[in-house]
């Protein structure tokens, strides 16, 4: 091994990476074969937590960051005045086989700049991915980049190593992608997204009549959006976000707030703070459409196009529409259960559990372990004493936040974190 | 009261489900269940010494199995816990379970099965956290060696996720606190125990077990590692509450700061 070398592509080559959100290693069901390295078919781990707090789970890296194209949010593009490199394909199967015998990586996460064309540069990645399976036998997970505008046999070669593509889409509305990445047509990125799709199902017809089917991307595909580029309401994303999740099946949407990276009369300048937490509120939005129950225009609509700051989109729900509470937590139905604004999916079930034993009242739910500084206004239980002062919603509000602050921004990263 | 005693056994999972075994056959009335090793201290009873039977053992764990799947695993995690006085609180567990019509809904508000429940999640989060933290290094020997110091008992635990991952190396990962690790040597998963010189942390200075490729490997990973954050989104109380500080120093992407 070229030591310094490789050192230097990798320094360069992951700092580039880094930008895309996406670390999900798990959803896949790729098993051990013929005694070969790997196994991806069990829960994601994160084997580290970078500084800010996100999982570290696999090789995130870009076989170049040579680039034509010049997108305005991306630090690869061809105008910014960065140092380049490149790896060749042996020397990123060679990183990714050392780091996962050390048991430092669930996987590889490969993306790449364009160089030449959009299928030259896929047929690279596909390369990386096809001698991992058929060379090395490894069986971790691969998380392949789409890249826009990829022809429809390639990414149907993809699908057959890799676990995972994903194309992310960026900027969420077409205007916005306009401006920012002129070169760049939205037909481009849902070119592969469509063909990905129709190949999952084909994939699962298939299956069903001839066991032997080769699998294809057993863990689904993915996409991403910048948040905060371009003025877009969080109504604008989170509603775009609800039309690739149907139209194309999304696994996974991903907010990344916007990370200043140039100088552009287009971009929030340099040194501007990361949206943080309404990336935060995003990935909580998201979280109740897909677990929970709630429907898109419930939390955003035209009279609330963006989310609240200072309390989270349930509460805020809750807020709004007092009418639903106190819900009665020795009779609700789950659903009303999971909208009482501090219950978790995991607390709804333990008192679905508990409530067959007896009525509960709060002695019950506090030593079930169910959190109730939120949720005892919006709800009864078999007690005499609760909370029963005609509060509206606004004291409410008050009062969460007096005595709460940013504990319950904590569990939902958490919680995030653990399904990520 | 009768026949009441206190048993003391080998310190083993099988042990601890004899002494169950016998404790329910000959209807003792268990004052306390201890290991041998423990410094008894049992003033007021009787004391019988338990000698492992893997038949009984087996058939108390058929017993709890066909209560409830979910039971035999908080039993056995919680054993594990090696927490205080864990032996006497398990029989307990184990004597309501039996006596429940259906082992499947317990009843969470009964102070002893929360206990079981919540030592039991903590051994599967340990559990997690070694599957996750184990960070291998390749000696001149071949074999891709770790040591450990987890909170609780957990190589038993372990042992079948890194066997299904890395069939095709040598591996041996050693837990310090507990003088005892597991080996694959590509056929079979074994117990060893070592006569260790040193134990292998991430400390700077290099040891000569290793080839020099492994620090190559391990400078590239914490490369790696510096070079995923993003300065503007630094968040060190997230980032501890993940990877608590304890285990930093068998990390190699912690090298600097151990
Ligand atoms: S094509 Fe991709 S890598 Fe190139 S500038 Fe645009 S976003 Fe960046």
């Amino acid at each position: 091994m070229d030591f310094d070398r490789i050192q230097e592509k990798l320094n360069i080559l992951a700092d580039a990476a880094k930008y895309d959100v996406s670390c999900a290693s798990s959803g896949s069901n790729r098993t051990n074969t013929n005694k070969g390295l790997g196994d991806a078919s069990k829960m994601g781990i994160c084997h580290s937590y970078t500084e800010d707090g996100r999982c570290v789970s696999l090789l995130k890296i870009l076989l170049t960051n040579h680039c034509i194209f010049d997108c305005a949010y991306c630090v690869t593009r061809k105008s910014n005045d960065v140092k380049r490199a490149a790896f060749k394909i042996q020397e990123v199967v060679d990183l990714t086989i050392n780091f996962y015998r050390r048991n430092y990586i669930e996987g590889l996460f490969l993306s790449s700049g364009i160089f030449k064309n959009a299928d030259y540069t896929m047929e690279r990645l596909i390369a990386v991915a096809k001698k991992l399976r058929e060379e090395e036998n490894f069986n971790g997970y691969i998380h392949l980049k789409s890249i826009p505008d990829a022809s429809d046999e390639l990414m149907y070669e993809a699908g057959l190593y890799a676990d995972r593509l994903s194309v992310n889409i960026e900027v969420p509305t077409i205007s916005g992608l306009k401006l920012l990445a002129p070169d760049k047509k939205h037909e481009d990125f849902t070119k592969p997204m469509l063909k990905v799709k129709n190949e999952l199902l084909r994939f699962k017809n298939e299956r069903k009549i001839i066991k032997s089917t080769p699998k294809y991307a057993p863990a689904g595909q993915s996409t991403q959006m910048i948040v905060g580029a371009t003025g877009e309401t969080d109504k604008d994303i989170m509603y775009s976000a609800t039309y690739y999740y149907k139209k194309y099946h999304m696994k996974r949407v991903y907010y990344s707030g916007y990370v200043p990276v140039a100088e552009d009369s287009r971009l929030p300048s340099i040194g501007s703070q990361v949206p943080m937490l309404r990336e935060n509120r995003l990935y909580q939005t998201d979280w109740l459409l897909r677990f929970y129950g709630f429907a898109v225009n419930e939390i955003l609509n035209n009279d609330h196009p963006n989310l609240d700051i200072d309390v989270d989109p349930k509460l805020s729900w809750a807020l709004r529409n007092m009418h639903h509470f106190p819900v009665d937590v020795n009779t609700a139905d789950r659903r009303m259960l999971a909208r009482i604004p501090g219950l978790g999916m995991r607390s709804v079930e333990k008192i679905v559990s508990a409530r067959r034993f007896r009525k509960l009242n709060w002695d019950h739910l506090k030593k079930i372990g169910v959190a109730l500084n939120r949720a005892k206004y919006f709800m009864v239980s078999d007690s005499r004493n609760w909370e029963r002062r005609d509060l509206d919603a606004e004291k409410i509000k008050g009062m969460i936040l007096q005595t709460s602050s940013g504990k319950f921004r904590n569990q939902y990263s958490n919680q995030l974190a653990l399904f990520n | 009261m009768e026949n009441t005693k206190t048993l003391i056994y080998d310190g083993s999972f099988n042990g601890f489900l004899t002494a169950v075994f016998i404790a329910f056959e000959e209807k003792i009335n268990v004052s306390d269940i201890q290991r041998n090793s423990h410094g008894q201290n049992v003033l007021f009873s009787e004391t019988e010494t338990i000698f492992t039977d893997v038949h009984k053992a087996k058939r108390v764990w058929n017993g709890i199995r066909s209560k409830s799947h979910n039971a035999i695993t908080n039993v056995y995690f919680a054993f594990l816990s090696e927490a205080e006085g864990i032996e006497l609180i398990l029989y307990t567990y184990i004597q309501k379970l039996m006596a429940s019509k259906n082992g499947k809904q317990l009843d969470y508000s009964d102070g002893i099965v929360l206990r079981i429940s919540q030592l039991a999640r903590s051994v599967g989060r340990e559990k997690h956290r070694m599957e996750a933290f184990v960070r291998f290094q390749l000696t001149k020997d071949e074999i891709y060696f770790a040591n450990i110091e987890p909170d609780f008992d957990v190589l038993p635990l372990i042992s079948k996720h890194f066997r299904n991952r890395y069939a095709d190396q040598q591996w041996l990962i050693y837990d310090v606190k507990r003088k005892y690790g597991i080996h694959y040597d590509l056929e079979h998963v074994e117990l060893v125990s070592l006569n260790l010189k040193e134990v292998h942390f991430n400390k700077v200075h290099k040891s000569d077990a290793f080839l020099s490729e492994e620090y190559d490997y391990q400078t590239l990973w914490n490369d790696y590692f510096k070079s995923t954050n993003i300065k503007s989104r630094i968040n060190r109380k997230l980032h501890t509450q993940h990877v608590p500080k304890r285990y930093w120093k068998y990390l190699s992407e912690k090298k600097e700061t151990a």
